[in-house]
């Protein structure tokens, strides 16, 4: 091998290590800018999300007949429309009628609706559940565990989970029946 | 082929060094008057090297300065800008942002919101900004702090002779003795220059290491940018805030559902409370309101050691207890628990009787009180009577269509639809009451319901905080100022001494403090025959 040839190969390994260190750094930096401006985006959002697994949870049933606490493991295999709400929340109120209307079809479709309520005491959330006569279980979160676990901010939220208990849908606010109708039909267990 | 060979030694050198990076002979053709350039001691900088691929461009275009002040230079106007008026976190929260910006700030307050400088520093523009120039500095760095290093690793001691006449200080002698040669020498070393000799020929270098000033200052500055960015790591940075009622334990947010906290007491105290608050009494009565003094919520923090599903009745262990005071917090576990915010006389509960509407007396037929906590459904009693709570509205409110409901979760101002059963009766009496309402819809109750006592605590507000992230930051800062110091506080200066036919050249360099290197030049030149150096400088300023 040449002089010439010598330098050239030389040369040649140099540029190619330098394309790999700047690649590598410039790679770290704008991974970390991605970093920075994405978390900061969703900085306020800590509540679970799309695909993400539901945490497992228990709460006292208030309107149901034998059991007195419902657990969410229990209802696998069926679709989930879990709903965060509270009695003095207006939007809360305009959506319940809806979840009532479709509840009955889709209860035989698999699809199980259950509304956790996180007001202060019983007594508030009974007096609802028989001003508006719902059917579906109505469960009280008293300690706030399960709203804090679900990273809940603004009510209503509704999350929406498939028979293998992965959320595949999430409302932050009020629902259209329209909406509701074709969140429900999502999770119906093929 | 993109070198310069230099036409002294033969040195191939890389494009853009303006100095032979072995002989130091000065390699610009042009201007062989002027003062030489010592800007990285004459090294190409490595981004000018080459602009061939994609990434090679974006790294010349952060390794410019010109673009790194430039984006500073944005940053600072629109920080600027961010303080013309306040901040959405520092409007009152009452208030949608946007009236009240047009409210308060008229058509530029307008013209501010909409284009998002009431949240500017949370912008996703403005943290891009301050990520390119995290970025700029890194590369910048790199790109002149290697080659100075290398640089000044490898000195030659013998210099090429135009680089000497080049340089600011600079004396050259015909008639010079070896013991003048020694005395300098020996008065270099004890001015504590470290020489380096070849050939007859001597560098004399002392505080090198404050060239690297820059570069520790920006690594500090770097890790400290690492540390904001860890602030949206998970379990880093944790800021969250609770309500507590008195007597009450809650879970408190942002633990993991691990932890509780139950508020014993919140304590609050005003000026004027103590005897030794007498020294106050004219200036407070010259401000004519409560003036508060003390904060203190005692409280106990538990921890769940249950393994129960989330919402299972959680086995609550003690873990510490104490007071939060404003600035001292609670601490267990890495979290600070702060107090906060605070809300006086919340009700807990109220106390009722019931008397015939036409006693004048209102001598009691029963009496019951409702725990706003957990409020009965019905209450019945050994008389036959029956009390049913049809409705209760912790914090009532008549809507817009004049439907009652409850604005909150909180008892701020409760309301009741009682349903009295008298004895044997199937139909009840309706009463409605709140706070300084009584009211009897049907305006034939043979029974009233009095309101007999009132029973409130205090809640308090707290605030969760973990930082783990203020160590980075603090190790950041302190790089920082070391880099600081370093660069400031010491200067590289540098002798060379070069004989050549008989004649010595010697000249000398500073990075700055021309001044003291002067003075030092002078001392050195003591008890030697030597002249002062001339300041080639001023020389050529008066020249022209």
């Amino acid at each position: 091998m040449s002089k010439v040839d010598e330098a050239n190969t030389s040369k040649q390994t140099k540029k190619r290590n330098r394309l790999i260190y700047r690649t590598s750094i410039l790679v770290l930096l704008f991974g970390a800018l991605l970093f920075a401006v994405i978390s900061n985006l969703f900085a306020d959002d800590k509540t679970l999300d799309i695909g993400d697994k539901a945490p497992d949870f228990q709460l006292p049933h208030l309107n149901g007949d034998q059991s007195d606490v419902l657990r969410l493991s229990d209802l696998k295999g069926k679709g989930v429309m879990l709903n965060f709400w509270a009695t003095y929340c207006e939007p809360c109120e305009r959506e319940m009628p809806y979840m009532e209307s479709l509840y009955p079809e889709y209860k035989d479709k698999g699809v199980e609706i259950i509304a956790v309520s996180v007001d202060a005491t019983e007594l508030v959330i009974n007096q609802f559940v028989d001003q508006f006569d719902l059917t579906f279980p109505v469960l009280h979160d008293k300690n706030s565990q399960v709203m804090d676990a679900y990273g809940i901010r603004p009510l209503p939220t509704t999350f929406f989970i498939d028979e293998n208990g992965i959320v595949v849908e999430r409302v932050i606010g009020e629902l259209t029946l329209e909406k509701l109708e074709g969140y429900l039909q999502k999770i119906e267990p093929s | 082929m993109n070198v310069i060979k230099c036409e002294a030694c033969g040195y191939e050198n890389s494009s853009g060094t303006a100095i032979c990076n072995n002989c130091g002979k000065p390699l610009d053709k042009d201007n062989n008057t002027n003062l030489l350039n010592m800007r990285y001691d004459g090294r190409a900088i490595r981004s000018k090297t080459r602009n061939t691929s994609i990434v090679d461009k974006i790294w010349n275009f952060f390794s410019s300065i010109k673009v790194g002040v430039s984006l500073i230079a944005i940053a600072l106007i629109a920080s600027a800008i961010g303080t013309i008026f306040p901040q959405s976190p520092y409007i009152p929260s009452t208030v949608e942002p946007a009236v009240h910006y047009r409210d308060q700030y008229g058509i530029f307050g307008q013209i501010y919101y909409q284009l998002g400088f009431h949240e500017l520093y949370s912008s996703w523009w403005y943290m891009i900004l301050i990520a390119l120039i995290g970025i700029s500095i890194f590369i910048v760095s790199l790109d002149r702090g290697i080659p100075l290093y290398k640089a000044l690793k490898n000195q030659n001691p013998k210099r090429h002779i135009n680089f000497l006449k080049r340089q600011k200080l600079f004396g050259y002698y015909s008639q010079y003795s070896p013991k003048d040669y020694d005395t300098l020498k020996a008065n270099l070393k004890k001015h504590r220059y470290k020489i380096y000799e070849k050939d007859g020929h001597i560098l004399a270098e002392k505080g090198r290491f404050s060239r690297w000033g820059p570069y520790v200052n920006h690594t500090g500055l770097i890790i400290f940018l690492i540390g904001t960015l860890l602030h949206f790591v998970p379990y880093m940075y944790v800021d969250e805030f609770i309500w507590v009622r008195e007597g009450e334990t809650e879970i408190i947010p942002g633990t993991g559902q691990k932890y509780y906290v139950e508020n014993q007491d919140f304590i609050f105290e005003t000026y004027g409370d103590d005897e030794e608050d007498a020294k106050f009494s004219e200036m407070l009565e010259r401000q004519g309101t409560v003036v508060a003094k003390h904060y203190e919520t005692k409280a106990i923090i538990y921890k769940d050691t249950s393994e129960g599903v989330i919402g299972s009745e959680p086995t609550l262990e003690e873990v510490t207890r104490g007071s939060a005071i404003v600035n001292e917090p609670i601490k267990f576990d890495g979290f600070a628990l702060y107090q906060s915010k605070y809300q006086l006389n919340e009700f807990q509960s109220m106390s009722f009787k019931l008397h015939e509407t036409d006693d004048p007396e209102e001598q009691s037929l029963l009496e019951f009180t409702v725990d706003f906590a957990d409020p009965e459904r019905v209450y019945t009693f050994d008389n036959g009577f029956k009390i049913e709570i049809n409705k209760y509205y912790p914090d009532y409110v008549l809507d817009d269509d004049g439907t009652p409901r409850s604005q909150t979760n909180y008892p701020r101002n409760p309301a009741f639809v009682f349903f009295v059963y008298p004895p044997g009766e199937e139909e009840p009496e309706v009463s409605f009451i709140g706070i300084r309402q009584n009211l009897d819809p049907s305006q034939s109750n043979q029974y009233r319901i009095g309101l007999t006592g009132i029973d409130v605590r205090d809640v308090s507000g707290l605030n969760l905080k973990k930082d783990l992230t203020l160590p980075v930051l603090g190790l950041g800062a302190f790089i920082f100022m070391i880099g600081v110091i370093q660069g400031m506080y010491w200067q590289h200066r540098r002798i060379w001494i070069h004989p050549e036919n008989g004649t010595l050249y010697i000249a000398s360099h500073t990075n700055k403090n021309w001044f003291g290197m002067n003075k030092e030049v002078e001392k050195i030149m003591q008890n030697t025959n030597f002249e002062m150096l001339e300041d080639q400088e001023n020389k050529v300023t008066k020249d022209k």
